[in-house]
């Protein structure tokens, strides 16, 4: 993964010097309280419901061991002892004091870590497939373009104000991991007719109170071109984005407004002022940042043999035998797998993690993944590059430290936000409900037999819970004061995005559980041969689902 | 005599700014709006001092900057600190229509801005609360080291590295 050298040392070291000073000055009473809101917020610092919240930047998922250490470190001596994995791939504490921010600014960037645009109306953390570089279907590594976007984005000169928050994700396999058409900017790496790579381009997706999918604005952007189009983008978007409104500031509303075409052509305009200045990318430079994500020394394994020993294995352990099944992916590297940590057993928020389960992940990394990690968007943890012969002992460890539960991909796997228990801006409490929909389908056979389920969960239309995207999705709505959930099905995030479509009235938090049971049970009693959840309610429509849900009501 | 943060240093500042009900020009240096400007286009060329134009961040500057850029001062104007579309009228000022004159932040912006505002291209700083200005000068030396292309730095830090 990337290491940083002098110059960005520097840029993160003077970041905390300069946070430091900007807390201090706020304590001594010289910023105003409007006036410190954005600094912290660009410094990832929220004041929530109970206490501050800092975001952590993972840029792109990737990890290094020594960071995870560094992170249980954090969490141990500055907060309760655990850390909370996002859906945009960072980490939150949930706990920090305010005067004590700065000290851990200054803990994270000893190891190549800060928490610089990880909130606020400026660019955000760049995100990308978990399975990134080990991926069977990849075109390209995305991982050295996030890095480059990274270092343009950093402390950006021209973009710390804009209208609202802006996000970029980058694809670079056939499937889509990274819900690109679901961001500000989205960027599928593509090769043209003559084999050269660049970038489709597309603008203007989101989530939030008006969800769109985002609209191709350039089929292919040679690769050298990044940069100075997405400051073309950006600076388009900085001048003519809605300020007067926070719901309609988002860039999706522009493009919207404009149309996709009049918005391309405007900042095909911009572009051309700027296009091949001095931030065209040179060939050095990618090949310097390439230099950071080649392969580690894999060994050369007899992949027979090794498939071999591994269905064994399986054989005689029914429990590993169902891990193996959902919890680890095939790379393109033959004789070594992806594992899936699940950050999902039941009773415990979803992406939480406790600083002692940090240091087993950070161990079985350097035990088995030559140290490194990703963080996913669906809150979990990824050890890529697992030797087929080390699954077994990796498994084992794993559960003793729980975090082996063999559920990744199906319904008790759900992504969700904080909700009401942290955050201020929920409407309703979301961990509650995803706890209460895991104790209900605690029968793995049960779970296993609805197969790829993916069900989300947002405390609010803020979306963090990405619950517009689920097969099954979950709204928190506040009804004169008391907690109501609405049901939406049918949305999806790959690369035939599609939102889901409100089910009707919503429930109670009593009636939430059985109202999801349900909707399983149509598409069980209708689904044909192994169709999924989402293709059965593709094929046969909403209809059924809410006759069956609201059945009793009436 | 008010004060201003100018490159580093802070100086006495002897542009007026034009009321909003003048009805004609007062003697001295004088900082007008873009629509003063274009009323008093028949008395400007008798001004016997300086003349300088202010805009609005959202101006359209591919529109109007031509005429203004051999004023000795250009300001721009921000409403509040958190709109942020001055940041790219400097930058399109100075990098594309390469004024070389004293371009000044006026209005609502902050002193933790200086240090971007510089790398956009401004070289002049006129605080609405004119408080503890050499203490604010500070924080045009937050960085010492960017990634970006700017005003200040023509080449990103990748063709430097």
């Amino acid at each position: 993964m990337y290491r940083y050298d002098n110059y960005d040392q520097k840029i993160v070291d003077e970041r905390v010097a300069q946070f430091r000073d900007q807390t201090e000055r706020y304590l001594a009473g010289k910023i105003a309280e409007e006036e410190f809101l954005p600094l912290r917020l660009q410094n990832g610092l929220y004041v929530q419901r109970l206490a501050p919240m800092l975001r952590i930047a993972v840029p792109y998922g990737m990890l290094s061991s020594n960071q995870v250490r560094k992170l249980a470190h954090i969490a141990r001596v500055y907060d309760k002892g655990y850390v909370h994995f996002t859906t945009r791939q960072n980490v939150q504490l949930n706990w920090p004091a305010l005067e004590e921010v700065p000290d851990i600014l200054a803990e994270l960037a000893s190891v190549e870590m800060h928490a610089i645009q990880t909130s606020g109306n400026c660019i955000r953390n760049t995100t990308t497939d978990q399975f990134a570089g080990v991926a069977v279907d990849e075109i390209e590594d995305p991982r050295p373009w996030c890095e480059l976007i990274r270092q343009w984005s950093t402390l950006h000169p021209e973009f710390a104000f804009l209208p609202r928050k802006f996000k970029i994700a980058v694809c670079g396999s056939e499937e889509d991991r990274a819900a690109f058409l679901l961001h500000d900017i989205g960027l599928q790496l593509v090769k043209n007719a003559q084999g050269e790579l660049g970038f489709e381009v597309f603008v203007g997706g989101g989530l939030g109170r008006t969800p769109i999918i985002g609209s191709s604005i350039r089929k292919f952007l040679p690769k050298q071109h990044l940069l100075s189009y997405l400051d073309a983008i950006v600076r388009v978007y900085n001048r003519y984005g809605n300020r007067d409104n926070k719901y309609k500031a988002r860039i999706k509303i522009l493009v919207k407004a404009w149309t996709p075409e009049v918005f391309a052509k405007r900042v095909e305009e911009e572009w051309a002022n700027i296009k091949d200045g001095p931030s065209t990318l040179t060939d050095s430079e990618v090949a310097r940042v390439s230099s950071f994500f080649t392969a580690p020394a894999y060994q050369d394994i007899d992949s027979i043999i090794a498939d071999q020993s591994l269905t064994a294995q399986a054989t005689e352990n029914n429990a590993f035998s169902r891990w193996l099944e959902r919890n680890t992916e095939r790379q393109k590297q033959a004789g070594y797998r992806s594992v899936t940590l699940s950050l999902k057993p039941a009773g415990v928020a979803p992406g939480d993690v406790t600083d002692a389960q940090l240091e087993t992940i950070a161990d079985l990394s350097d035990q088995y993944a030559f140290g490194e990690l990703r963080a996913t968007h669906n809150q979990n943890v990824v050890l890529t590059d697992v030797l087929y012969s080390d699954l077994f002992d990796l498994w084992q460890k794993a559960k003793q430290s729980g975090l082996a539960t063999p559920t990744i991909g199906t319904i008790n796997d759900m992504i969700c936000c904080p909700g009401g228990d942290y955050c201020s801006l929920a409407n309703a409490k979301s961990i509650p409900v995803a706890e209460a929909i895991q104790r209900k389908f605690s029968d793995l056979d049960y779970v296993y037999d609805l197969g790829d389920l993916e069900l989300n969960i947002s405390g609010c239309m803020n979306a963090c819970g990405h619950h517009h995207i689920g097969h099954i999705g979950i709204l928190g709505v506040d009804k004169k004061g008391k907690e109501w959930y609405q049901i939406q099905l049918g949305g999806s995030a790959n690369k035939n995005a599609s939102l889901g479509k409100v089910l009707g009235p919503s429930l109670s938090r009593d009636e939430i559980t059985d109202g999801i049971e349900k909707l399983l049970d149509v598409y069980v009693e209708n689904r044909i041969a192994d169709e999924s959840f989402l293709n059965t309610y593709q094929r046969i429509g909403i209809d059924k689902f809410k006759e069956r849900v609201y059945a009793s009501n009436s | 005599m008010p004060q201003i943060l100018k490159d580093t240093e802070v100086v006495s500042d002897n542009w007026i700014v034009l009321d909003e009900s003048a009805e004609s020009l007062p003697t001295g240096d004088i900082l007008l709006s873009y629509e003063q400007w274009q009323n008093f286009a028949d008395q400007l060329s008798n001004h016997s001092g300086s003349l300088g134009v202010w805009l609005e961040g959202h101006a359209e500057i591919e529109q109007l900057i031509e005429p203004l850029l051999d004023l000795p001062l250009i300001a721009i104007n921000f409403p509040k600190f958190a709109d942020g579309r001055g940041f790219s009228s400097a930058r399109l000022i100075r990098e594309r229509y390469n004024y070389s004159g004293e371009l000044r932040a006026i209005g609502g912006f902050i002193r933790d801005q200086l240090y971007l505002l510089k790398r956009c291209g401004f070289n002049a700083f006129q605080f609405s609360d004119e408080n503890e200005l050499s203490d604010a000068a500070e924080s045009l030396k937050d960085f010492s080291e960017n990634y970006q292309v700017s005003v200040d730095q023509k080449k990103p830090l990748f063709r430097r590295r």
